[in-house]
């Protein structure tokens, strides 16, 4: 009977095969998002523009300022550049702002941020934050690609630039309609747009930019991932060399003399 | 004897003379004679008990810290109840692998026993003399599904939230009591703080002990009328006559207790590989939007029960509303459950195993286990009209499996059956997957594909 094991793993496999099946969402593709929770340079530089560009409006109450020595900083570096007003180091970010003049002032409270990468994903933060363009109905005048009438201004147009959006209209063969594509086009540069000698622009500081935060998004959804992964590995190496092979054994002992 | 063998006798004695101790021990552990024959399927109903204390050990622990508090922070949107969770997965010691455990526990308690209840159906393990051991294992069902569900509301997330909204309110749309039902059962008129701490003394106090009971007689009924097995041959009709002892039986204690020691690994190895590295399991086991705190103002665009639920939830949602009111899917959904409980009185098949049964029963029965998962599938994904079609055509298939058992499980020559219990059988079991694997993918195909 114990020669079966493979069979049982397949069929366990099968059963787990429609659970695991992603459901894709609609509407603009989402890029894929720089993610590495092992490269510190990368979220330091997260945190940095996290503290200077989200937390004056988002909260991350979840998170303890003094945690952020994961990303292998001091309590004195976090201290002198990532904390603006007068906290102690062992308190949550939390955000001087209250929640009814957010939404008096953006329509809607700005959400905390300790989980937004695990409830949006990363994808869809990497292409949201790249995705902002001028809309002057708009009343903070702009508006987003995958989050369309969004009341949050593009905070990081210093650094992008301004888009504007250039839509195409292309008969769609199947249906016969007509559809409206918009894509975005960088009109003016800002202090990240590299511009080549021809005058074309080039966005990949920005992207980077914008990848560093987002990386560390999903390090402050889930501070414990990088431990966990790696205790994971522990674990499954007991059980895969030690507990499972010595129960196997065991059992085949016990059961010599059934027949 | 050493003299410390000799003491422990005596202290044993001792207790054996107030207590029934050593007998208890005999009867259900150490001399209970279980089957020789038990096979893969024959290892969820201990791992359903690991799963158990799991879930019990687990949530003691993450009650130490959780706050039912569904109340904002002042000065924020966010809950207490909800930043407690965060609490537990950032500050708590170990809180982290305590959470994951339980979450993941939820989802594979539902795997565990469901593949159980399987076990049950393919080897007629209900029928004479067990009605009673699945009388008490439905109702262990029903305890998990309640148990499951008060839980997912206390992270207080955007799902919890209008999850437990969508399911209480189906209580309101039963006829004249339905909406005073629905508001005691939330307290309020809407879900609220209120909700949340009722749910809490439900969740950790009220349905556990509910559960152990039932646990505890759903053992004992099976420890007096003995296991079944994949033959569905009695081993007490023929008996060594010497000792009593059945002949194709063997102790539970040492044989089975090191065996599912062996299935406790194995399971351990998934049961990690989800707490580790998918916790989530792709939104599966714990939804994205429920990391979102719950907002009584928005109601997120698609709202889906958790796995384990989705067959029922696409048989309610299958059933159209008539006579002005939606009471039949509810309705439908609670018989859907319900209908297991009778399983015992529908077959009236002369054999018990499915190794036995005509070959009509296998074909029913792939199409039973295609209708569950495509209904599952179905459950999870937002409705459009050719998905109802489809799912009224598999809750038809659903329904049809347990009220044509009547007529069905008598059709058909059964196989002669063995008098003893025989060995596994290679081709049979390279046949039982193949259509297992059938089953899977032709749900996959009627729910996705169309």
């Amino acid at each position: 009977m114990k020669q079966n094991m493979k069979k049982w793993l397949s069929v366990l496999l099968l059963a787990a095969a429609p659970l695991v099946a992603h459901a894709s969402e609609a509407g603009v593709h989402l890029d894929r998002a720089p993610v590495n929770l092992r490269d510190a340079e990368s979220l330091q530089r997260g945190a940095q523009t996290f503290a200077n560009y989200c937390l004056s409006c988002h909260g991350a109450a979840a998170m303890r300022y003094n945690r952020l020595q994961d990303l292998g900083l001091t309590e004195a570096q976090i201290q002198a550049n990532l904390m603006f007003a007068s906290e102690k180091v062992g308190e949550p970010m939390r955000v001087a702002m209250q929640a009814a003049d957010g939404k008096a002032w953006f329509g809607a409270t700005p959400p905390d941020l300790s989980l937004i990468a695990r409830s949006r994903g990363a994808d869809w933060l990497y292409t949201y934050l790249r995705t902002f363009y001028r809309d002057e109905s708009r009343p903070t005048g702009w508006n987003n690609l995958v989050f369309p009438s969004v009341g949050m201004p593009h905070v990081l147009w210093e650094l992008q630039g301004q888009q504007v959006p250039v839509i195409k209209t292309v008969k769609n063969h199947e249906t016969g309609k007509e559809e409206h594509h918009i894509s975005l086009k960088l009109e003016k540069p800002g202090l990240l747009t590299r511009v080549a000698e021809n005058g074309s622009f080039d966005q990949a500081d920005y992207d980077k930019r914008v990848g560093d935060l987002v990386n560390y998004l999903v390090y402050l959804g889930e501070p414990a991932k990088v431990k966990r992964e790696q205790i994971g590995y522990a674990v499954l190496l007991f059980l895969l060399f030690i507990l499972v092979p010595i129960s196997y054994f065991l059992k085949k002992e016990y059961w010599r003399d059934i027949h | 004897m050493s003299k410390l063998e000799q003491t422990a006798q005596k202290a044993l004695g001792w207790v054996d003379d107030r207590f029934p101790l050593t007998s208890t021990w005999k009867a259900h552990v150490s001399e209970y004679y279980a089957p020789k024959n038990f096979n893969f399927w024959y290892f969820f109903g201990s791992l359903a008990m690991l799963v158990l204390v799991i879930q019990i050990v687990t949530g003691i622990f993450l009650t130490m810290n959780y706050k039912p508090d569904g109340n904002l922070i002042p000065g924020t949107n966010v809950s207490t109840a909800f930043m407690s969770v965060e609490y537990i997965m950032r500050d708590v010691a170990g809180g982290w692998i305590i959470r994951y455990m339980h979450s993941t526990g939820a989802s594979m308690f539902f795997v565990v026993v469901y593949l159980h209840m399987f076990r049950g159906l393919i080897y007629g393990s209900y029928q004479k003399p067990r009605e009673l051991i699945w009388v008490f294992g439905t109702l262990i069902f029903l305890c998990l599904m309640a148990e499951a569900f008060l839980g997912y509301l206390l992270p207080w997330g955007q799902m919890s939230f209008w999850g437990a909204a969508v399911i209480v309110n189906l209580f309101s749309s039963i006829p004249v009591i339905g909406p005073d039902l629905s508001e005691l059962i939330r307290g309020d008129f809407v879900v609220s703080d209120v909700t949340l701490n009722r749910f809490f003394a439900l969740h950790v106090i009220a349905v556990p002990l509910v559960l152990l009971a039932l646990v505890v007689a759903h053992l004992v009924a099976l420890h007096e009328v003995g296991s079944n097995n994949p033959d569905g041959v009695e081993i007490k009709k023929l008996k060594d006559p010497k000792t009593g002892i059945p002949l194709d039986g063997i102790p539970f204690h040492p044989y089975y207790t090191v065996k599912d020691i062996f299935g406790v690994a194995v399971f351990l190895v998934v049961f990690s590989l989800i707490v580790f590295f998918l916790p989530e399991m792709g939104g599966y086991f714990l939804e994205h939007p429920n990391f979102d705190p719950a907002d009584p103002l928005k109601t997120p665009a698609h709202i889906a029960p958790v796995w384990y639920f989705t067959p029922f939830y696409a048989i309610l949602r299958a059933v159209p509303s008539f006579l002005g009111t939606q009471v039949w899917g509810v309705l439908a959904m609670g018989a859907a459950v319900v209908l297991i409980a009778f399983l015992p009185w529908l077959d009236r098949s002369p054999v018990k195993s499915i190794r036995y049964r005509s070959p009509i029963f296998k074909w029913v029965l792939v199409a039973f286990v295609t209708a569950f998962i495509g209904l599952g599938i179905l459950g999870a994904l937002p409705s459009t009209n050719t998905r109802t079609i489809v799912a009224q055509i598999l809750s038809v298939v659903y329904f049809a499996f347990f009220l044509g058992m009547p007529w069905y499980s008598k059709l058909g020559t059964p196989k002669a059956v063995p008098e003893r219990v025989t060995d596994t059988n290679l081709g049979r079991q390279v046949r039982f997957v193949a259509l297992f694997a059938l089953t899977i993918v032709l749900a996959t195909t009627f729910a996705m594909v169309i």
